[in-house]
């Protein structure tokens, strides 16, 4: 993750305001999108992120200094965002993922090249739609790896830092965040495929 | 798939190659493979497409302006919002 960080945590700690709001500005954009992808939901997104500023202003004198301000303030939004979908499901999906991939559980099913789509048909307010349910359908465990690697470009050692799990499960989650999406994008676009060259027959 | 070994093979390994984070002797046998087995060529590809789409998504989104607004007003920091 590329990132500059000019804001000074000795002024952070000694309670100076315009460092704070430095830091609101700078970070609250990243982590709105974080949670408003963790959640599906803007209002909670909304919430997720004033609770997490919230907390990180209480717990500003704790922070050592250990790993970066970024990483301290994506590991309390990931934490709000986690707790919130455990309250949300807790009688229904299980929020842990086991860390080991049963064999054959991945294996790809659709195989047909939708690649070739033209963009407007990619981008389209369907497909969109389509790209929504399928990230909400993931676990958040997976969601989490998937959102924090790919969408926001933390390295596997910020992703593990700010979840507080394993390099290897970040992998292991986010292989297998990404072959979900790939599976419910592909059944989707190569029923679109179809529909299409139904269409012009 | 996989229909044979070095589709299991190139499964195992298919976030490392994504993310550039192979050894370059595994990645050259990788791409081998791919030119030689169509279905694992249609799954990478169909993988960094959804990988892509995603990332594009992401792009268009933004933090509202008035969501900000009330975070600087929950925060008491109204009067520095810039």
């Amino acid at each position: 993750m590329q990132e500059r960080e000019p804001i000074s945590i000795k002024a952070l700690k000694a309670g100076d305001r315009e460092a704070f709001a430095a830091m609101v500005d700078e970070y609250s954009p990243k982590l709105y999108k974080l949670a408003l992808r963790m959640l599906g939901d803007p209002l909670e997104a909304e919430d997720i992120l004033q609770e997490a500023f919230l907390k990180a202003y209480r717990g500003l004198e704790n922070f050592r200094g250990g790993s970066k301000l970024s990483t301290w303030l994506y590991r309390i939004t990931a934490n709000e965002a986690l707790m919130r979908l455990r309250k949300r499901e807790l009688d229904t999906v299980p929020v842990d993922e086991p860390l080991l991939l049963e064999d054959g559980a991945e294996i790809p099913r659709e195989l047909k090249d939708w690649c070739c789509l033209p963009e407007a048909e990619l981008m389209s307010a369907e497909a969109q739609g389509t790209l929504d349910i399928a990230i909400n359908s993931l676990s958040p465990a997976l969601r989490a790896a998937f959102v924090l690697r790919d969408l926001h470009g933390l390295s596997t050692r910020e992703a593990a830092e700010v979840l507080q799990i394993s390099e290897a499960a970040i992998k292991t989650r986010l292989l297998r965040a990404r072959l979900q999406l790939r599976e419910i994008l592909s059944s989707y676009f190569s029923e679109r495929m179809e529909r299409t060259s139904n269409a012009r027959t | 798939m996989p229909e044979h070994n070095h589709c299991q093979e190139f499964l195992s390994q298919i976030s490392d190659y994504l993310d550039n984070n192979i050894d370059p002797l595994t990645c050259a046998e990788l791409e081998k493979h791919l030119v030689d087995c169509p279905n694992c060529r249609v799954f990478v590809d169909t993988l960094k497409k959804t990988v892509y789409l995603y990332q594009q998504r992401e792009a268009d989104i933004n933090i509202p302006s008035e969501v900000r607004e009330r975070l600087f007003k929950v925060l008491s920091l109204d009067d520095l919002i810039r």
